[in-house]
């Protein structure tokens, strides 16, 4: 293997975005992939679906027997809003793999002794995710219902495409967010992605309920086909 | 994230030394750097219980050095032994180990699965 493609698969992984590392198993060749570069053919339909499955394997091509090995960021959580659902959901996210962040601006909220190890930072969104932007792997969780803190995020995550978007509140509430978040210039079906009420309905009542509800749901938007989602 | 059922997703690899330590073609990229010639082993295929899944890695340096895995341990020095070779020549090689063969046996998987694992040299 041409070593300059090792590092560029590193830079990718680095940089969190989803690459396939072709190994050809009939003259040893090899070839690196990212998503949304175009291949035709057997190969190109064998790596759409790679990527979406995030399964690696052998696959029989009219040219030979090729191995895609499927490089996937982690998945992320981005809790906005250091609340009593939060407490229950950042350690329970953690444990089902998601890289957790937490952040609130507001200090009383955002205290060690209410997350103890959990990643949380007591500062806006806009400065707690200026070096770590949300991606099309993170899960963007807005819980704060506050439109000073909670809009910037939905708007950032909406635009990057993040992979499951959730907003708690009233659908009183909801409706005067779509209505800011259209004027701030994000289109219908963007905003319509939007879980909101937030969660799968389980009949959540207290935070800890609404914790699973909710972390269900961002796994269901994970693990399942969108197509079939 | 270790069934293979579901979304593989790489833990996030950073620049932190730590990490790229443990990390399999990070070490390889570095290795590479510092002038050391490197093969690298890939699980390509399981059958039965295996103990790694599918695209695991285990990178070898011409010394024997190693990091990461393609089992529990149980092949690793078998794999470790063919490195040699392949660094050597070149050429890359598709090795199976699983319970069938006496090979197998000796070096065997506990598990009772089989793996192929295919070998190759970085550069």
């Amino acid at each position: 293997m041409d070593p300059n493609l090792l590092t560029s698969l590193n830079a990718a992984r680095r940089g969190r975005q989803a690459a396939i590392l072709i190994t050809g198993l009939d003259d040893g060749s090899s070839r690196l992939v990212m998503r949304g570069d175009t291949v035709t053919g057997d190969l190109g339909a064998a790596l759409s679906k790679a990527f979406l499955s995030g399964k690696s394997g052998t696959v029989e091509t009219e040219h030979g027997r090729y191995f895609l090995n499927v490089h996937l960021p982690a998945p992320r959580m981005v809790i906005i809003g250091a609340v009593h659902i939060s407490q229950a959901l950042a350690p329970m996210a953690a444990m089902t793999g998601f890289d957790v962040k937490v952040i609130d601006p507001r200090t009383a909220f955002a205290t060690e002794d209410r997350f103890s190890s959990v990643d949380l930072v007591a500062d806006w969104p806009e400065d707690a995710l200026s070096d770590r932007p949300i991606d099309a792997f993170t899960a963007l969780v807005a819980v704060t219902h506050d439109p000073k803190i909670d809009d910037w995020p939905l708007i950032s995550a909406l635009r990057a495409q993040a992979f499951y978007v959730g907003a708690l509140g009233s659908r009183k509430t909801h409706a005067k967010r779509v209505e800011r978040l259209a004027q701030a210039g994000l289109g219908e079906d963007q905003i319509a992605r939007i879980a909101a009420p937030i969660g799968l309905d389980i009949g959540a009542q207290s935070p800890e309920e609404i914790a699973v509800a909710i972390l269900a749901q961002a796994i269901a938007a994970l693990r399942k086909d969108p197509g079939g989602a | 994230m270790t069934s293979r059922d579901s979304i593989r997703t790489d833990a996030l690899p950073s620049g932190g030394s730590a990490e790229d330590q443990l990390d399999p073609l990070m070490l390889a990229e570095r290795w590479m750097r510092d002038g050391r010639q490197v093969a690298m082993a890939t699980v390509i295929e399981t059958w039965g219980s295996a103990p790694r899944p599918v695209g695991s890695h285990l990178v070898i340096d011409a010394d024997g050095n190693f990091t990461g895995s393609v089992s529990g341990g149980c092949v690793e020095g078998a794999v470790i032994a063919e490195a040699a070779d392949v660094i050597a020549s070149g050429a890359p090689k598709m090795l199976e180990f699983g319970v069938a063969d006496e090979t197998a046996w000796r070096v065997g998987l506990s598990c009772g699965g089989r793996i192929q694992v295919y070998l190759e040299r970085v550069g």
